[in-house]
C-alpha cells in the first residue's frame, strides 16, 4: 500500500478518536478548491466519523467571483475585435447572454490559457486583435497576472488588457466570521495561495476568532492529516495555526510573488458571491498601470451584480446550505447545464458533490447499513 | 536539370520558389483530381501504402466474400492537435482507433478505408511521415489500406491534416460481446495504465515547453484481443477501448447499459507516478482521459487468472489489472472505492476537458 495511503488510514483513525473523545459535533470549513475537488474525489466525506463536518468556503476562483463580474467578462468577449483570454473553468459559466463557451459558438474569439502569459504573447501575435485577459482568481494566479501586465508594459504592447477581479483569501475568511451566517470550529487552509501569503496572515484568525487554523497540501493523506490536527485541538480546546505543509509554505511566503503583486495591483473592495462587498478583499490595478484596465479601455460600464434567480451557490460557498439544499440541484441545476458556477467548476461544491458524493448523500434511508458506516 | 539559373531575373526567381514550394508542400490543386493529384498519389502515397487491392485504384476496393461470420463496420474521424505527440502521431492514431473500433466487437479486420483532408501548405515531409506511420501501424495490425481518398482544403478551414478511418472486419459467428451478457462476479480488465494517450497530447499542446515522459500508448490491439477470445471464448462477455470520455466513460456506460452495479478498487487501476502529476497538475481526472491503446474487458469470474496471463505474455498487456467487478446491485451506477477505504460514484465526463485555475 503506498505510504500516503497508509498515512491517511492512520490519520482518519486520530480523527475518529478526537471526535469521538470530544463528545461534540464539529464542523470545519476548507477554503480552497483543490481541496474540494480532492476531498471528493478519493471519498473523504465517506470515511469521516459522523459527528465531523467538512463544509467547502468560499475557496473555488470561478464560484466567489461576482455575476458581475462574469457578466462582464461575457461582454468584453462580444466587443468586435476582441480576443477574450481565459482560464478554461470559466468557460461555462453562465451570464446573461449565456455563457463564453456559447459565445464562442456565436463567432466571438474566446481562448483558453493555462498562463496569463500565454495572453500576452498572443497579443504580440495578433498585433490587430485587442487581448483581454480574464484575471481571476486568489493569490495563487495573480502574481501570474502580474507578470504579464508588467511584461506587456515592457514589450510597449498597447492591444494587451485585463479584466482584473482577484480576491485575497484571508479577507473572505474574516468577512464570512464577521457575518455569523455559519459556525465553523476551524479551517483547512489552502495549500496553494499559503504558499504565495506564508502562514503568518492567519494568525488574526487564531488570536482574534480563536478558531485554529491548519495548512495542508492536497494529497488525502494531508487532508486527513488536517483535520486530525484540527479535531484535536477542538477535543483539547486549543487554537494554534499549524502549518503541516512545511515543504511549500513558510511563514513569510513567496517574497518575491508578493513584490511582483504590489507592484502592480493595490487592494480594492471587491464584490463577492454570497458574501457581498468586502473592504480590501480584491486586488485592482494600481494607478500606474490602470492603462491595462479592459474595462476602461472598452469603455464597458459594469453590469448589475444579480444572481440567476433560485441559485445557492452564494449559500453553498458561505456554508449556508450543502449543494442538495438547493432546490436547483441536480433537477435544473447539472454540470450538463449548469446555472450557479459552483456547478461548473470542477473545484465548485456542487459539480464536486454532484459528480462523486450523490451516492453517499442522496437516499441514505435506501442505503444498507454498511454503505453508511463504511 | 533546370533551364533557368537562379538570380536571373525576377520573375524566373519567383518561378524557382514556386516549383520549390510545390515540391515541398501540399497545394490546393493537389486535391482537386488532375495531374497534381495524380502526382501526390503515384509519388508520396501509394509507394507508402501499397497492396494488390489498393494498387488496382478502382472507385471501390473490391475483397473478396468471407465464408462464415458477421461483417464489423465502424468509422471514426481524428482531427488531434498537434498531429504528431509524444509517442504517437495522427496516423498511428487513425489506424490503432479504427482497428481496435472493430477488435473490441471481436471483429478481425479485412480491409481500411482512408480519407485523408490535408490543409493548403502542409508540407509534404510531414504528410509522408504521416503516411509512414499509417503503414507501420497498418503492418502491425496485420490489415491494409484498400481504399482511399485525398482532399486539400483552404488554410482558413483547416490548419494541417485530417483524417477519416472507415474499418470492415468479420466477426466469427460464435461471438458476441454486448453488455447484455455481463452478470455480477464477472471481473473487470484493463491491459495497463491509464490516460497517457490524453495527456501526452494535452502537454505537447498546452505545455510544449514541459518535459514529460509520458508518451502517447496508441497502439492495434487486435493481435492480444484475438489471442484472448480465442482461448477464452465465450467467457469473454464484454469489451470496449477507453478512448476519449477514457474508463469512466465506458465504465458508466457498461453500468447503464447492462443495470448493474460497476464496482471499482481505486488501488487496483495501474496509473504512472507521471501521469498523476500531469493529471494533478492539468487539473484533470485520469479516470476521464483518452487512452488509444488501452481495452476494458469483462470476463466470467472462473478465467479473470488465465485473462491475466494472457495479457502477461503481450508487450501490450504486461501490465494488466483486475480493477474491479460487477457487482449483484441493479442500480446501474459505477461506485470507486477509494484508496483510503472511502468511495465515491464516478460520473459519465462532460465533453470538452477544461484546465483548471488556482
Amino acid at each position: 500500500m503506498p505510504q500516503r495511503v497508509t498515512t491517511a488510514r492512520h490519520a482518519l483513525d486520530r480523527l475518529g478518536d478526537a471526535a469521538a473523545s470530544a463528545g461534540r459535533p464539529m464542523t470545519f470549513m476548507e477554503v480552497c478548491g483543490t481541496h474540494t475537488m480532492s476531498a471528493a474525489r478519493c471519498g473523504l466525506h465517506s470515511v469521516m466519523p459522523a459527528t465531523v463536518t467538512l463544509l467547502s468556503g468560499p475557496g473555488c476562483p470561478v464560484c466567489v467571483t461576482a455575476q458581475g463580474d462574469i457578466d462582464l467578462i461575457i461582454e468584453a468577449a462580444f466587443v468586435p475585435g476582441v480576443t477574450l483570454c481565459t482560464y478554461g473553468d470559466m468557460l461555462r459559466v453562465p451570464g446573461r447572454r449565456g455563457s463564453l463557451e456559447r459565445a464562442r459558438s456565436r463567432g466571438a474569439d474566446v481562448r483558453i490559457v493555462y498562463s496569463a502569459m500565454d495572453a500576452v504573447k498572443m497579443a504580440q501575435q495578433l498585433p490587430g486583435r485587442q487581448i483581454v485577459f480574464a484575471a481571476v482568481g486568489f493569490e495563487t494566479t495573480a502574481p501570474a497576472s502580474a507578470v504579464s501586465v508588467t511584461h506587456a508594459r515592457e514589450l510597449g504592447l498597447t492591444n494587451f488588457a485585463a479584466l482584473v477581479s482577484h480576491k485575497r483569501v484571508i479577507p473572505a475568511m474574516t468577512g464570512l466570521l464577521e457575518s455569523g451566517s455559519v459556525h465553523v470550529d476551524g479551517f483547512l487552509c489552502p495549500g496553494h495561495v499559503s504558499v504565495i501569503i506564508g502562514s503568518e496572515p492567519y494568525r488574526p484568525i487564531v488570536d482574534m476568532y480563536g478558531i485554529p487554523c491548519v495548512i495542508t497540501g492536497f494529497e488525502e493523506s494531508h487532508m486527513a492529516l488536517g483535520l486530525a490536527c484540527l479535531a484535536e485541538q477542538v477535543r483539547d480546546g486549543a487554537a494554534e495555526l499549524v502549518n503541516l505543509y512545511p515543504e511549500a509554505v513558510s511563514s513569510g511566503g513567496n517574497q518575491v510573488a508578493q513584490q511582483l503583486m504590489h507592484q502592480v495591483f493595490e487592494p480594492a473592495d471587491m464584490r463577492w458571491r454570497g458574501l457581498g462587498v468586502i473592504p480590501r478583499s480584491g486586488l485592482a490595478l494600481n494607478q500606474e498601470h490602470r492603462e491595462f484596465d479592459a474595462q476602461l479601455r472598452l469603455g464597458l460600464s459594469a453590469p448589475e451584480d444579480r444572481e440567476p434567480r433560485g441559485c445557492r451557490c452564494g449559500d453553498v460557498i458561505t456554508g449556508g446550505c450543502v449543494p442538495p439544499d438547493c432546490e436547483l440541484f441536480e433537477s435544473v441545476c447539472t454540470p450538463i447545464l449548469p446555472i450557479g458556477p459552483c456547478m461548473v467548476s470542477s473545484e465548485g461544491s456542487c459539480q464536486a458533490w454532484f459528480k462523486y458524493k450523490r451516492l453517499h448523500v442522496a437516499p441514505i434511508a435506501q442505503m444498507t447499513p454498511t454503505e453508511v458506516t463504511s | 536539370m533546370n533551364p533557368v539559373a537562379p538570380g536571373h531575373d525576377l520573375a524566373v526567381d519567383w518561378a524557382l520558389d514556386e516549383s520549390r514550394d510545390r515540391s515541398k508542400q501540399v497545394l490546393l490543386a493537389h486535391g482537386g483530381g488532375g495531374q497534381l493529384t495524380d502526382e501526390l498519389l503515384n509519388d508520396v502515397v501509394l509507394p507508402r501504402l501499397a497492396n494488390p487491392i489498393l494498387n488496382a485504384m478502382f472507385d471501390s476496393a473490391v475483397l473478396p466474400c468471407q465464408p462464415q461470420g458477421r461483417l464489423a463496420f465502424t468509422i471514426d474521424s481524428y482531427v488531434v492537435q498537434p498531429w504528431r505527440f509524444p509517442g504517437a502521431d495522427v496516423g498511428r492514431l487513425a489506424v490503432s482507433g479504427t482497428v481496435n473500433d472493430l477488435a473490441v466487437c471481436g471483429a478481425q479486420p479485412i480491409g481500411l478505408a482512408l480519407s485523408l483532408i490535408l490543409a493548403e501548405g502542409f508540407a509534404k515531409s510531414h504528410l509522408e511521415f504521416v503516411l509512414d506511420s499509417i503503414h507501420a501501424t497498418a503492418a502491425e495490425a496485420g490489415v491494409h489500406v484498400v481504399t482511399g481518398d485525398t482532399k486539400v482544403v483552404g488554410r482558413d478551414h483547416a490548419d494541417s491534416i485530417y483524417i477519416t478511418t472507415a474499418g470492415l472486419g468479420v466477426v466469427p459467428t460464435d461471438r458476441c460481446l454486448t453488455p447484455d451478457r455481463v452478470r455480477p462476479g464477472d471481473a473487470i480488465i484493463v491491459n495497463g495504465p491509464i490516460g497517457e494517450h490524453g495527456l501526452a497530447v494535452m502537454l505537447e499542446r498546452e505545455m510544449p515547453e514541459v518535459q514529460s515522459v509520458l508518451r502517447s500508448d496508441a497502439a492495434p490491439l487486435n493481435g492480444v484481443i484475438e489471442s484472448l477470445l480465442k482461448e477464452l471464448g465465450e467467457h469473454v462477455v464484454f469489451m470496449r477501448d477507453p478512448t476519449r470520455a477514457g474508463l469512466a466513460g465506458v465504465l458508466t456506460d457498461l453500468a447503464r447499459q447492462s443495470g448493474w452495479r460497476v464496482g471499482l478498487n481505486e488501488q487496483d487501476i495501474p496509473v504512472r507516478a507521471e501521469a498523476r502529476h500531469a493529471a494533478d497538475m492539468l487539473g484533470l481526472d485520469l479516470m476521464e482521459v483518452a487512452n488509444e491503446g488501452k481495452v476494458v474487458v469483462v470476463v466470467r469470474p472462473e478465467v479473470a487468472g488465465r485473462a491475466m496471463e494472457i495479457f502477461r505474455g503481450h508487450p501490450l498487456g504486461k501490465d494488466c489489472a483486475v480493477i474491479g467487478h460487477v457487482e449483484d446491485r441493479d442500480d446501474g451506477l459505477c461506485v470507486l472505492n477509494t484508496a483510503i477505504g472511502g468511495h465515491r460514484i464516478v460520473q459519465k465526463p462532460y465533453g470538452e476537458q477544461l484546465p483548471r485555475i488556482c
